[in-house]
């Protein structure tokens, strides 16, 4: 109600912003066969950070990602979302609490769009007019006509489905967004778009969000900071101007491709 | 027509009733067995292969060979179990028609369980743990549902497999619709037959339907869908229990006596008569018919019937194991004597007829040819045509009759029964195998050549009672001698020619009214 008012709507965007909460993760290794994934990883990720979690495939990222929703277990060491441990409770829980997107999206075919949005308030025991209200506000949060909720998936282009997937995962108001390749399979226009609407809605909303990405354009010109892993160990944690003069051989080979990209690209438009 | 008509209905609320419950029951024990094996295959895809592999192996037995290598295994599992528990397991009946139709059901329902869980997009069940489902929330309502359509399409495949296999189930002593097909297809009485299938394919394609009905409600997500195909299963069932109760004759308290028959048309016409005979003293009777032969002697000295008429020449070679030659009355007494003391079966009477293996001629060509025994042929083989049943060329039989009288035709043909009476009487054949008892002997007017040198063996009908019910022996002894053996083929004869077909019961009425 008080949100329409500009000064109040200041002053919710500050409160989010404090509920926002903060992601640690100390010495968290994961032993996979005989090798080590994940080795003694320590990384703060205070309230409201936007972090972009980079590095070549296999390099460990989804994992990390995937340590703080307990979807993979750490073998060592401890992850704490504002200090607590999460590997005390309950995963499911702990998982309703967290909005979670993928590459694959994985929305549930039998499902309609709206049914697919509101699954984890509906697993939460939000009643039926709660959740066709936050369906609502959903399809209008992520720019799709509400007559999509009725829709079934297969229905969907790819950037529709990963709005859905988007509005998914926000359902439940959660205040820690994970996202693992978000936008992996889209074109690079709809994938352009769905990224700034994800910026837009990270401020708005007051998030912390982490979001592997192997497409350092993506992070270099979204995130705040980015967290550079390779072979299971962080190898630079940085702003993007930082990111861009480092001089870490994996980093370099990472940043190489895209700031090349940018320079052609400028010449031309010269 | 009519009598026909009326002997299939009778039949068939009381046949369809047991057909559904041992297919449900089977069924259910399939599902029983199957879901955990599936659960396992998918926590440990190593073992997929050879679980697959091994319901497979089961699959390519025929159904018919399974039902059938049940009973001796029971019966040997109940010999083990009389010893140690005290009490055996019934070899013959539901018990191992349930364990070979759920064996049989198995393949399509476990491999249509782990296609369907494997069917499910791996990013889905990713999301599924990721939004903060449990394990049992990810099961039921996305992984089944995703799975539905090839886990219904497995059970619907299944269900029709086992509806269908059940017919076969009577072989081994369990009422089934197949009791109607069974019985039709050895009296050539094609309604019987067709009541049966139609009756069998009806109840495929209901419960085909009501589980069509659930599947696309699970799928779908519509539940009221899928209770529709609930309902219309449950309805099915009370409707057919309904049917079955309101057909049946009011119970009575003593137990019934079981008479068994084997598969043909005077085993049938024999079962009624002695039925007939029990109820006319007081003694409530069932007929338990399309016995499998080496089914029945065991199912008699197991208790799982009480009385069926066997021959002589039979039951010295299955159960005595004996394959020389002895005259008629030695092979008689021998079995009088070895009966009882092997099986704790008597021989309650010796009907008076033989159903043996003979060879037969048309009257006339006989006549010309002055051939009145086999000892008379062998001059003259040289220039006939044999046509045999299918199997008469492997028994011993044969190979007595070519060392014995030195038999050598000019041609050899094997037809199915029926042809082969045809094969003479159109002049395709000159000499036949037959069976002594064959109504057709006296219909097409044919003779049986004599055997003046004891080449084929003795098979005289013997009314056999098990160790159950001693007191039978007393009451059926009177039979002794009363069917001779051109009775018993007139009998035949009413039931197997084309026009004015007899019903067995009719048949066993006239045969009654001859033999008092």
């Amino acid at each position: 109600m008080s949100r329409r008012l500009p000064g109040a709507q200041q002053t919710a965007k500050v409160n989010a912003m404090l509920d926002a909460p903060r992601l640690e993760y100390t010495d968290a290794s994961v032993r996979r066969g005989g090798s080590l994934v994940l080795d003694r990883v320590s990384l703060s990720i205070p309230a409201g950070a936007f972090v972009a979690l980079a590095g070549a495939s296999g390099a460990g990222k989804t994992t990390l990602l995937r340590l703080a929703n307990r979807l993979i277990a750490a073998d060592a060491g401890i992850v704490r979302i504002d200090g607590a441990d999460i590997a005390a409770g309950d995963p499911a829980t702990l998982r309703r609490g967290i909005g979670y997107a993928i590459q694959g999206i994985g929305l549930f075919p039998h499902w309609t769009v709206g049914e697919n949005i509101a699954a984890v308030p509906w697993l939460l025991g939000r009643d039926q007019a709660w959740r066709d209200r936050r369906v609502a506000a959903l399809l209008d949060l992520v720019e799709l006509p509400q007559d999509f909720a009725a829709r079934r998936p297969a229905q969907l282009s790819g950037g529709q489905a990963s709005r859905v997937g988007l509005a998914r995962a926000l359902a439940a108001e959660p205040k820690l967004l994970l996202l693992d390749e978000p936008f992996g399979a889209l074109d690079p226009e709809t994938r352009a778009s769905l990224a700034d609407k994800l910026v837009e809605l990270h401020r708005a909303q007051g998030l912390t969000t982490v979001m592997v990405t192997h497409d350092l354009a993506d992070a270099l010109t979204r995130a705040e900071r980015i967290v550079v892993l390779d072979a299971g160990r962080i190898v630079a944690d940085a702003t993007p101007a930082e990111l861009v003069h480092s001089d870490h051989p994996a980093v370099r080979a990472l940043v190489a491709s895209p700031v090349d990209q940018a320079r052609r690209i400028a010449e031309l438009t010269q | 027509m009519t009598a026909q008509w009326s002997r299939a209905l009778a039949m068939l609320p009381d046949r369809l009733a047991a057909h559904l419950g041992v297919s449900a029951a089977a069924l259910a024990l399939a599902i029983v067995v199957a879901v955990p094996l599936v659960l396992l295959m998918t926590a440990r895809p190593r073992l997929r292969a050879a679980v697959l592999a091994a319901v497979g192996v089961i699959q390519t037995i025929p159904a018919l060979a399974l039902l059938a290598l049940f009973y001796p295994l029971l019966l040997l599992l109940g010999g083990i179990t009389r010893r140690l528990v005290g009490f055996g397991i019934p070899a013959l009946g539901l018990l191992p028609s349930l364990l070979a139709l759920a064996l049989y059901a198995l393949l399509p329902l476990v491999r249509g369980g782990s296609d369907g869980l494997a069917s499910v997009a791996p990013e889905t069940l990713d999301a599924a743990d990721g939004i903060g489902m449990t394990r049992r929330q990810r099961l039921l309502r996305v992984e089944l549902p995703l799975a539905a359509p090839i886990v219904m399409g497995g059970l619907r495949v299944a269900a029709v497999w086992t509806i269908g296999a059940a017919t076969l189930a009577t072989t081994v002593g369990q009422k089934s619709l197949g009791d109607l097909i069974f019985a039709g297809l050895q009296l050539e009485d094609w309604t019987l037959v067709t009541t049966g299938c139609i009756a069998a394919a009806a109840l495929a394609i209901v419960v085909d339907l009501a589980l069509a009905q659930a599947e696309t409600g699970l799928t779908e997500g519509r539940p009221r869908r899928a209770l529709l195909g609930l309902g219309l299963l449950v309805a099915l069932v009370a409707g057919v229990i309904g049917w079955d109760a309101s057909a049946r004759p009011p119970a009575s308290a003593a137990p019934a006596v079981v008479v068994g028959a084997k598969n043909f048309s005077e085993q049938y016409i024999l079962a009624e008569l002695i039925a007939d005979r029990l109820r006319a003293e007081g003694i409530p009777a069932t007929v338990r018919s399309g016995l499998g032969s080496a089914v029945a002697f065991r199912a008699l000295a197991a208790g799982d019937i009480d009385v069926y008429v066997d021959y002589s020449g039979t039951l010295w070679d299955n159960v005595l194991h004996r394959s020389d030659a002895v005259p008629r009355a030695e092979m008689l007494a021998t079995l009088r004597r070895e009966l009882p003391a092997r099986a704790r079966v008597r021989v309650a009477a010796s009907l008076g007829f033989e159903n043996a293996y003979a060879l037969a001629m048309r009257r006339r060509d006989a006549t010309r040819l002055g051939i009145a025994s086999l000892a008379d042929l062998t001059a003259r083989a040289g220039s006939l045509r044999l046509a045999t049943d299918i199997e008469f060329q492997q028994r011993p039989e044969w190979a007595a009759l070519q060392r014995v009288y030195g038999l050598k035709f000019k041609a050899l043909t094997a037809y199915t029964p029926t042809l082969m009476v045809r094969a003479l009487t159109g002049g395709d054949a000159d000499v036949i195998t037959a069976f002594s008892s064959d109504g057709r002997i006296a219909a097409e007017d044919l003779v049986l050549l004599t055997d003046p040198r004891g080449a084929l063996p003795a098979y005289d009908a013997l009314l056999l009672v098990g160790p159950h019910r001693p007191d039978l022996t007393a009451r059926l002894a009177p039979l002794d001698g009363k069917v001779p053996v051109e009775t018993m083929r007139a009998a035949n004869w009413q039931v197997d020619r084309d026009t004015d077909k007899q019903t067995p019961e009719q048949a066993a009425k006239w045969l009654a009214a001859k033999a008092k």
